[in-house]
């Protein structure tokens, strides 16, 4: 319900817009605009691509990664696509990525838009499987395993079964004598090729990959994993130093102020 | 190299599309029952798919089926199901269901064997069905004519089946594709317990502290059991032990507490093994109370050959010769020395096969006798032939069967044995079924609440249609032999004809129906729901046997797969929730459903086919004297008897058979049926034209409340006793034995099991009757000067050894092949593969290999191969991760997708016992194509 509500409040705010953006000339332009905003944010690009901003500026739409994927899951993106003109983009649940490890659209790269230096860890040699196209999430109200059916295709057909999708196990306390399966994406090893929402046997997949920034929070620096040694890695070095001077008038100003007095 | 892969993907994506056209059936009618008032009607039915045999509720409105739901009462699965179980309401309306009967025709509408395929009449279809068998019968008699029949047949349809052919024809050719599934399973009942089918029920998963799984990947393949198992193991985590055997990682090994991955064949000396542990280090753990009172020892021959033909075989080609020379004699290799040494072998010996037509002998045996068999296999011995992963350590591969055994021993430790292909397609299949007892009766782990060796059956009514109808090419109803003259006397009598009408010899099994196909020997044979030209062994044989001999075949199928493919007459078939109908599953339970809805197109029920089909031939045609070959003489003239029976030589066999005084008596409209369909009984809206170009209007009786009753008759007071049919239409099933309404939970234990008490024997009684006269023998052979043992009331402990599959990977064909099947897809996925969801879900069959033999051979996932046995080769892409993992030098190919037909590279080898083929084990090789 509240996901409904919230998606509807947005297509309003979107309509108010574009409203008031014909109002003053220049309507389609802008309407076209704000929708490719808003698709190209959702946009999940091949296996070793730069962070969307660079990849934009790096990419020479020249349509070799393209050509070279053995699968037809790159496509080019055209216009009315919503997605910046000749870059190469994938949707799993048409085609998903096979996580090829010859790595075929990365190698054939050209400009850099697309580098095997973003699928290798520590000097190794670049590895598919550090792929970082997105980030699968599942929907548990649609997922037909949370409902304590035997499907788990999701996790069958990951290229990381085990790894990036495991299996949780739960009593069933309704039946009293089943458990129910329940798939966990993890986060550090799912790859984003997404060959499960391409599984997902629900009408609209219950499990798909949305692009890191989308699927992902993030915490502060201030709180450190007790329980897990590397964690202390985040602290930053720059830690922000208190400007004594104005600190201190502020709690001059407050311990100043006679307020509780006059009450 | 990426080209090829991406051809092959393309067409069978265009595959795909082409059938996701049809499934959108299901959304249109999603859309009516949105605009219309909400008048639909939930009704109890069965899932259509495997053995685990899950209740499902079935909405229907204006006739066509709206969505399906669990059904929450039912005892199996509490409302839950797998997504095979998810998309019943989706498998009745593919695009290309087959809707008219399909003949294949030259340019002048004549039956040309090499002509297309057009649409006929069912008259057509039957007249040309009729020629073709009274030509064949007349110049092969009987046995020259034969039927594929199903574990997915109803109960009535396979009873309709094996009363046509047996009683009405006199041929034995009757046999189920459940012999691919389970016929060792019911060998080694039969051999074991005298009786078919499991001792005890479900209910074990919940109750067992241990869980082991013997070639069985039930989370895939019994997914429903498996949540049960999973709970339990949730429920205590502690004390509930699971053990999956295998010979490659699956996803049973999730949740294993132990993994222990074999060498193929190998299973034989793991039990031997544990049998060494309890008889050598641990004798106290053996239950002398109960091993004295109820049961004896026993063993066979070991020279029995591997159920293939004899090399000298024209057919043959140089390459497959390579390993059919060893059905009639075999060098012993090293292991094989050891393991035979009690019979004075040795290592390099040349073992004739001189007892291939005495494979199921067997003989008593003294207790000093199986002590001294086990002798070689020790820890030591059994480990270092065993370990099926080369890159795990040999010390590890021992702790892990050291704890097995003591599993196994532990005193007050309550333990199940699970099974399921692993174990019975196996060319010692029966063998390994009869060692799982010999450990569970040796402990008195058996026929316990949370005790015992239970074997999981595949198919929906495996056990119901296919072994309790008995649909097998030496079987009657209810366990009994067309060879044992008190059975066929028996069966006459309920059947109404005449004394001798049965032929005595046994026919033809699934592999020799196709043998005999090649080699002329039948020349008319009938495929009811199955596919047995996609999921037989050594395919090409009987592909090319079908389509280039002078023979005919009719394939009944609700959609085109392989088997209609080669065949050259279709018979549009009614599918499951069509007709009034029956599933016994693995534990015993019979589950009955009305029919839901009208037939689709021109499609009937496969009883209503054979029933057609018995309008055209009378009595004279087919009971007079008619030649068999082995039988001097031929059948006898049966006639005079008949007519004594007070019938005509001018009555038919639907007459006799089907439409008799006896069937006339089930009036419909029935009660239990009131306002429902019934195309057998009142015909229905469509007014299909029928067998004699007239509409069909119906039987004016209820036929499928005949057969049941009729066919219940069989079992009563044999323990086989089966409710009345009325009975199960208020309930979820039940469990045979049912004696004064009463299911029985636990077999031959005299808490649960009248039958049992009944014998007076205590505590147990293995009562089964067959098999039970035994004579007395060394471990060599038996000695017939000594008297026969009775045996009544008693089970056996069996000794059998290791010995090695008669294919073994060598320098050429460096991989095992093993293949099975995938949670997502049933069998041949003529059904599943049109469902677009399951389809895109897994679309093709890939060929799992380990990381590092791809490698060695420079190949990459994904890559396309050609995987390559003596007998054929097929193209398949290579998968290194996902959800098998196997070890190095073992491949696993699933066998659902017909693009990737892996039938063609398995060897038609079988346990020479239960004649159940060995789809787990060939050599083969990859090469890049």
């Amino acid at each position: 319900m509240k996901e409904e509500s919230m998606a509807t409040r947005r297509k309003v705010i979107q309509r108010m817009l574009e409203g008031a953006v014909f109002l003053g000339g220049g309507g389609l332009l802008w309407g076209n605009s704000i929708k490719t905003n808003s698709k190209s944010d959702y946009v999940l690009r091949p296996p070793g691509a730069l962070k969307e901003r660079s990849f934009l500026k790096a990419c020479i739409k020249c349509g070799q990664c393209v050509e070279a994927c053995p699968y037809d899951t790159l496509k080019l993106a055209q216009a009315g696509d919503g997605i910046a003109n000749g870059t190469p983009y994938f949707e799993p649940r048409t085609i998903p990525c096979q996580l090829c490890p010859d790595m075929p659209c990365t190698a054939v790269c050209p400009s850099g838009a697309l580098d095997l230096k973003n699928l290798s860890e520590e000097e190794k040699p670049a590895d598919i499987m550090n792929s970082k196209m997105g980030l699968a999430v599942i929907h548990k109200e649609s997922c037909l395993a949370y409902w304590g059916i035997r499907c788990e295709a999701c996790y069958r057909a990951c290229p990381l079964i085990g790894e990036a999708i495991t299996l949780n196990y739960e009593i069933n306390e309704r039946t009293g004598k089943h458990a129910k399966l329940l798939p966990i994406v993890h986060s550090d090893v799912c790859t984003g090729c997404g060959v499960c929402e391409h599984a997902c046997v629900v009408e609209k997949a219950a499990v798909f990959v949305l692009p890191l920034n989308k699927a992902t929070g993030e915490v502060a620096d201030h709180y450190i994993k007790s329980w897990d040694k590397s964690d202390e890695d985040r602290i930053n070095e720059n830690v922000k130093v208190a400007d004594d001077d104005k600190d201190i008038e502020s709690a001059i100003d407050y311990l100043n102020d006679d307020d509780l007095i006059n009450e | 190299m990426k080209l090829a892969r991406r051809d092959f993907l393309k067409s069978s994506a265009a595959i795909a599309a082409a059938a996701a056209v049809g499934v959108a059936i299901p959304q249109t009618l999603k859309a009516q029952a949105k605009k219309a008032e909400k008048g639909w009607k939930w009704d109890k039915a069965v899932c259509r798919f495997c053995g685990t045999g899950c209740g499902i509720m079935i909405a229907t409105k204006n006739d066509k089926i709206l969505a399906v739901k669990g059904d929450p009462l039912a005892p199996v699965n509490r409302g839950l199901n797998c997504i095979k179980g998810y998309f019943n309401a989706k498998i009745m309306y593919g695009a290309d269901r087959l809707k008219k009967p399909l003949l294949r025709v030259d340019d002048n509408g004549n039956f040309s064997k090499q002509g297309k395929f057009k649409t006929v009449s069912w008259e057509r279809a039957f007249d040309e069905m009729e020629t073709r068998i009274k030509a064949t019968i007349k110049e092969l008699g009987p046995t020259g004519i034969g039927i594929f029949g199903s574990g997915q047949h109803t109960i009535m349809e396979g009873y309709a089946a094996v009363k046509l052919i047996k009683a009405g024809f006199r041929s034995n050719n009757i046999d189920p594709n459940a012999r691919h599934c389970m016929a060792s399973a019911v060998a080694g009942f039969i051999q074991t317990f005298g009786i078919d089918e499991p001792a005890g029920n479900y209910d074990d998963m919940e109750i067992t502290d241990t869980v082991v799984t013997w070639g069985a990947n039930m989370a895939e393949m019994h997914p429903i059991l498996w949540s049960r198992i999973t709970e339990n193991k949730l429920s205590h985590p502690e004390r509930t032990k699971v053990v999956n055997l295998t010979t490659y990682t699956n996803r049973t090994s999730d949740l294993a507490d132990i993994e222990i991955v074999f060498k193929p064949n190998t299973d034989l000396a793991i039990w031997n093994y544990i049998a060494n542990e309890i008889v050598y280090n641990q004798p106290e753990s053996i239950d002398w109370e109960f091993v004295k009172k109820y049961t004896v020892f026993a063993t066979g021959f070991v020279d029995i050959g591997y159920g293939m033909r004899k090399p000298d075989h024209a057919k043959f080609s140089d390459k497959e010769k390579e390993t059919v020379r060893h059905e009639v004699a075999k060098k012993l290799s090293g292991d094989e020395g050891k393991s035979l040494a009690y019979l004075g072998y040795k290592e390099g010996d040349v073992m004739e096969m001189t007892h291939r037509a005495k494979a199921k002998n067997h003989w008593i045996i003294g207790y000093e006798d199986f002590k001294k068999a086990l002798k070689p296999y020790d820890l030591d011995f059994v480990a270092n032939i065993a370990k099926g992963d080369p890159d795990e350590s040999m010390e590890d591969f021992k702790k892990k069967l050291k704890a097995l055994a003591d599993l196994y021993i532990e005193k007050g430790r309550k333990i199940c044995s699970y099974w399921t292909m692993g174990f019975n397609q196996h060319t010692r299949g029966t063998w390994v079924n009869e060692q799982a007892y010999m450990v569970h009766l040796l402990l008195g782990k058996q026929s316990k609440p949370g005790n015992g060796a239970f074997s999981l059956t595949g198919q929906p009514s495996a056990c119901g249609t296919a072994r309790e109808v008995g649909t097998f090419a030496h079987r009657l109803p209810a366990d009994l032999l067309v060879a044992n003259p008190k059975h066929r006397d028996f069966s006459e009598k309920i059947w109404k004809i005449p004394a001798g009408t049965l032929n005595p010899k046994n026919g033809s099994h699934v592999m020799k129906i196709h043998r005999d196909l090649e080699d002329g020997l039948i020349k008319f044979a009938w495929i009811t729901v199955c596919n047995p030209y996609q999921n037989s062994a050594n395919a090409n044989h009987w592909i090319k046997a079908a389509r280039t001999m002078d023979n005919f075949i009719v394939c009944s199928d609700a959609y085109p797969g392989i088997s209609a493919k080669v065949s050259d007459l279709i018979l549009p078939s009614s599918m499951i929730y069509e007709k009034w109908g029956a599933f016994g599953n693995a534990e015993r339970r019979t589950q009955h459903w009305i029919q839901q809805v009208t037939p689709v197109g021109d499609s009937m029920s496969d009883t209503w086919q054979f029933v057609e089909l018995a309008k055209r031939f009378k009595l004279s045609e087919v009971w007079g004297t008619q030649k068999v070959p082995g039988i001097e003489g031929g059948l006898p003239d049966v006639m005079e008897g008949a007519k004594a029976m007070g019938y005509s030589p001018d009555d038919t066999l639907y007459d006799v058979l089907f439409a008799n005084e006896h069937a006339k008596k089930f009036a419909w409209p029935d009660p239990v049926g009131e306002g429902r369909l019934n195309t057998e009984a009142e015909g229905d809206k469509r007014d299909v034209i029928g067998s004699d170009g007239k509409p069909f209007k119906g039987y004016g009786f209820f036929l499928q409340k005949y057969i049941w009753e009729e066919y219940r008759e069989f079992g009563l007071g044999h323990a086989h006793d089966l409710a009345p049919f009325d009975a199960y239409h208020s309930c979820r099933g039940l469990k045979w034995p049912v004696v004064d309404g009463k299911e029985t939970l636990w077999r031959f234990n005299s808490d649960y099991d009248v039958y049992a008490k009944k014998a007076n024997t205590g505590p147990f009684a293995f009562y089964g009757k067959a098999l039970k006269n035994m004579p007395q023998g060394s471990l060599s052979k038996p000695d017939m000067s000594k008297p026969k043992v009775d045996l009544s009331n008693k089970a056996k402990i069996f000794f059998r050894p290791y010995m090695e599959a008669p294919e073994i990977p060598n320098k050429e064909y460096p991989y095992w092949l093993c293949t099975g099947r995938v949670l997502e897809h049933w069998h041949s996925g003529t059904m599943t593969m049109r469902v677009p969801e399951l389809y895109r879900a897994v679309p093709e069959a890939l060929c799992y290999i380990h990381p590092k033999d791809a490698a060695k051979q420079g190949l990459v996932e994904g890559d396309l191969v050609w995987v390559e046995s003596r007998r054929g080769r097929v193209k398949a892409h290579i998968e290194t991760r996902g959800r098998n993992r196997v070890p190095r030098g073992l491949v696993y190919v699933p066998w659902f997708d017909e693009k990737v037909f892996i039938n063609k590279l398995c060897l038609d080898a079988t346990c020479p016992i239960s004649k159940e083929t060995d789809f787990k084990k060939c050599a083969i090789k990859i090469t890049k194509a």
